[in-house]
């Protein structure tokens, strides 16, 4: 990373930082959203950029954990860390258990079953009415400022609380894709065969890989949880999946920075863009073509000639 | 002399000024429905009766100017929650209309109750909106699924003379609650549901669902929208079952949102619902009139939906003379609007913020040559809770498959 994308990074931090003060609480809350989908957004491009798993049902990770937060806020009335570290352990678990299933293969046939599992676990969100509540989602999850105890509340303290997450996750998926660890996994992306050669246990890798990518999903989808208030289906469906890979893709896979770019332009164009033009999907479909003729290995790569 | 001539000039400057009282800032009324996606037919139907309501009072109330803000939430409830936080936080809305779908009304009911803001529903049907997680900032002007089914099932037994029937029905919550309500009182009357099937809404093919159909039926009793109900209709003439069993259910299945869309299959579907664009009354004369002038479409029960819902807003707006800035006196002036001459015909607003309206039974007819729900009886005034008792019918579960 040169030192004019470092300088790029702590400027954009301070703006990050200082955005309350300046913008309607409308704006913050779309930050908030930001940040939330750009943990999201890495938490895929570790598996997509750097394993090299492209997986299509990765919003069910964040799904599941989201359903855990609203499934025990409202109907068992828990405190806020059981909430929490329900959260993340039912999402990591369910992560380690279609890791099982989904490391052996690879490629077109990855995407596949990753596809074909998280239709499932959609379907189990939009058919285990007693439990999910169906299509019409559970409401009335306790905003996290009542629910933590925080001496503060509203969307400002809610985004101050979302940036710290989004930075202790950020920081720990940086030192992890920097660790030999994750010098391994770039290597199974570049040439699985050589890495088994060189003695390294690949389809272990890979399933850590998922199993991380499934932790930080989760981190995303109890945050999400507590910002939105509710869950329904729409949150582990296809469209979900898929977006957030357009996130990962846009913003340039295997460098983390992208996909928090990705997010940002994604969530950023179509909010702006709606308020102003009926048409706004048809500037975005525009926005896509563009950036994969002219950038096709995502934004953030654009400046640099050999990608991560 | 210059003095006074100076003097006069300041005091004409000070009357005129003072005479012209400095134009109040509009209205804004926060709209949002899917404009893109599966539903944004139905979601663009619901907008254009809105329009037309505002532009016949020339976007005008209480003398006070009226802005209109419409945003897509594209039948997501996620999308649904971010726009209405838009209206609310930075437009600045006074008051908010919307949106379509079950899902995105339950995502956005507890936004919408902590931010205070009165809003109306004009088609979200889901029962529970006005009943278990009701809210008072919440004031429904559409129905709940189960409201047309009640009377329905019984108008099916006794005197459509309906005994054994089954039901085909999308597989969600509004196929859910329709047949559950269609279920419970035909049942009551000593009624026979010998099957009940449900059908993914990304279904193409009709084909295992109708092989469950037995010949010996009374009748089928279905749900579909728009592409479904289209094809499920057209289906079951092709397998023959049109001059066997007939078909009656939910108004939505021969709505006009799709109805000219359809042929001869549809003839002599019998469904119920709030409204028909048939309905032969002066009030709906005038307004298929006008939507027909103004769109160039059949008005549906999704177009007249939020003409009428947008009546609330505005009677309530003129009961205030605009001075809607104060929300709680606002949000009584809505529950406590008696809107007249809406298309639908008389409807009140019960305590739970759900209408108390005329069910029509249509019958689907080809009339000039244009297919059309002729109203064939009406059941007046039914409320959502039927003739049972709100206090025990809210100890039940909701209805579920």
């Amino acid at each position: 990373m040169g030192a004019r994308r470092l300088t790029l990074l702590v400027v954009l931090a301070l703006l990050v930082i200082a955005a309350p003060f300046v913008l309607s609480s409308y704006w913050v809350g779309l930050l908030t959203e930001v940040a939330i989908l750009a943990i999201l957004a890495m938490s895929l491009d570790v598996l997509l950029g750097y394993t090299g798993l492209p997986s299509l049902g990765h919003a069910s990770l964040f799904g599941v954990a989201a359903y855990a937060v609203a499934l025990l806020s409202t109907r068992y009335g828990m405190n806020f860390w059981t909430c929490v570290f329900a959260g993340l352990v039912v999402g990591t678990l369910a992560s380690a258990v279609i890791g099982l299933i989904v490391s052996h293969v690879r490629d077109v046939y990855f995407l596949m079953i990753t596809l074909a599992i998280g239709m499932v676990l959609w379907g189990l969100s939009y058919r285990w009415i007693p439990v999910t509540g169906g299509d019409n989602g559970l409401s009335g999850i306790p905003s996290l400022e009542v629910h933590a105890g925080l001496p503060f509340a509203g969307p400002t303290a809610f985004y101050y609380v979302t940036l710290v997450v989004f930075a202790l996750s950020a920081g720990a998926m940086v030192l992890l894709v920097r660790s030999p660890f994750g010098l391994t996994l770039r290597g199974i992306r570049e040439n699985e065969g050589r890495m088994k050669s060189l003695g390294f246990n690949t389809w272990l890798h890979c399933y850590l890989s998922f199993i991380v990518s499934g932790f930080f999903a989760s981190v995303a989808g109890v945050m999400w949880a507590y910002y939105n208030g509710f869950v329904s289906p729409t949150y582990l469906d296809l469209t979900a999946s898929s977006e957030l890979f357009l996130m990962v893709t846009l913003g340039g896979p295997a460098t983390l920075v992208g996909p928090v770019l990705g997010a940002g332009m994604i969530v950023l164009l179509k909010n702006v863009m709606s308020a102003y033009t009926a048409r706004w999907l048809l500037i975005l479909g525009t926005v896509y073509i563009v950036a994969i003729l002219t950038a096709p290995k995502g934004v953030w790569n654009l400046g640099s000639r050999r990608s991560a | 002399m210059k003095r006074t001539i100076l003097a006069i000039a300041l005091v004409c400057a000070a009357a005129i000024a003072f005479a012209q009282t400095p134009e109040r800032p509009p209205i804004k009324i926060g709209f949002m429905v899917p404009l893109s996606g599966a539903n944004a037919q139905n979601g663009r139907d619901i907008l254009n009766g809105f329009l037309l309501l505002l532009e016949e009072a020339g976007y005008q109330a209480g003398g006070r100017r009226i802005q209109l803000i419409v945003e897509d939430d594209e039948g997501i409830p996620a999308v649904g929650l971010t726009k209405a936080r838009k209206l609310v936080e930075r437009d600045q809305v006074h008051m908010m209309g919307g949106p379509l779908l079950a899902s995105s009304a339950y995502a956005i009911a507890p936004y919408i109750h902590a931010q205070q803001i009165p809003m109306v529903y004009p088609v979200a049907s889901g029962d529970d909106l006005t009943q278990r997680r009701r809210s008072k900032w919440i004031v429904r002007t559409g129905y709940t699924s189960s409201q047309p089914n009640h009377p329905f099932g019984e108008y099916a037994y006794h005197t459509l003379g309906h005994r054994r029937i089954a039901t085909i029905a999308l597989d969600y919550a509004f196929g859910w609650e329709s047949v559950g309500g269609f279920e419970r009182t035909f049942l009551e009357q000593g009624g026979q549901i010998t099957k009940k099937l449900w059908v993914p809404l990304s279904v193409h093919d009709f084909a295992p669902y109708l092989a469950q159909v037995s010949r010996d039926l009374d009748a089928v009793y279905v749900l579909f929208i728009g592409r479904t109900a289209l094809q499920f209709l057209r289906q079951y003439q092709e397998y023959g079952l049109k001059d066997r069993v007939p078909v009656i259910g939910m108004g939505t299945t021969t709505d006009e949102h799709v109805l000219p869309a359809m042929g001869d299959e549809a003839i002599g579907v019998t469904t119920a619902l709030h409204y028909s664009g048939a309905l032969d009354t002066p009030a709906n004369r005038t307004f298929s009139a006008a939507y027909r002038a103004r769109f160039k479409r059949v008005p549906s029960y999704y177009s007249e939906s939020m003409y009428s819902g947008g009546k609330w807003l505005l009677t309530a707006i003129e009961a205030l003379k605009g001075n809607v800035e104060n929300r709680d006196v606002l949000l009584d002036a809505i529950r406590q609007a008696q809107p007249t001459g809406l298309p639908r015909g008389p409807v009140t607003i019960d305590e739970y913020g759900n209408p108390v309206e005329n069910i029509y039974v249509r019958r689907v007819e080809r009339v000039n040559g244009v297919l059309q729900n002729t109203v064939i009886a009406t059941l007046p005034n039914v409320s959502q809770f039927w003739k049972y008792n709100p206090v025990d019918y809210l100890k039940q579960p909701l209805y579920a498959r």
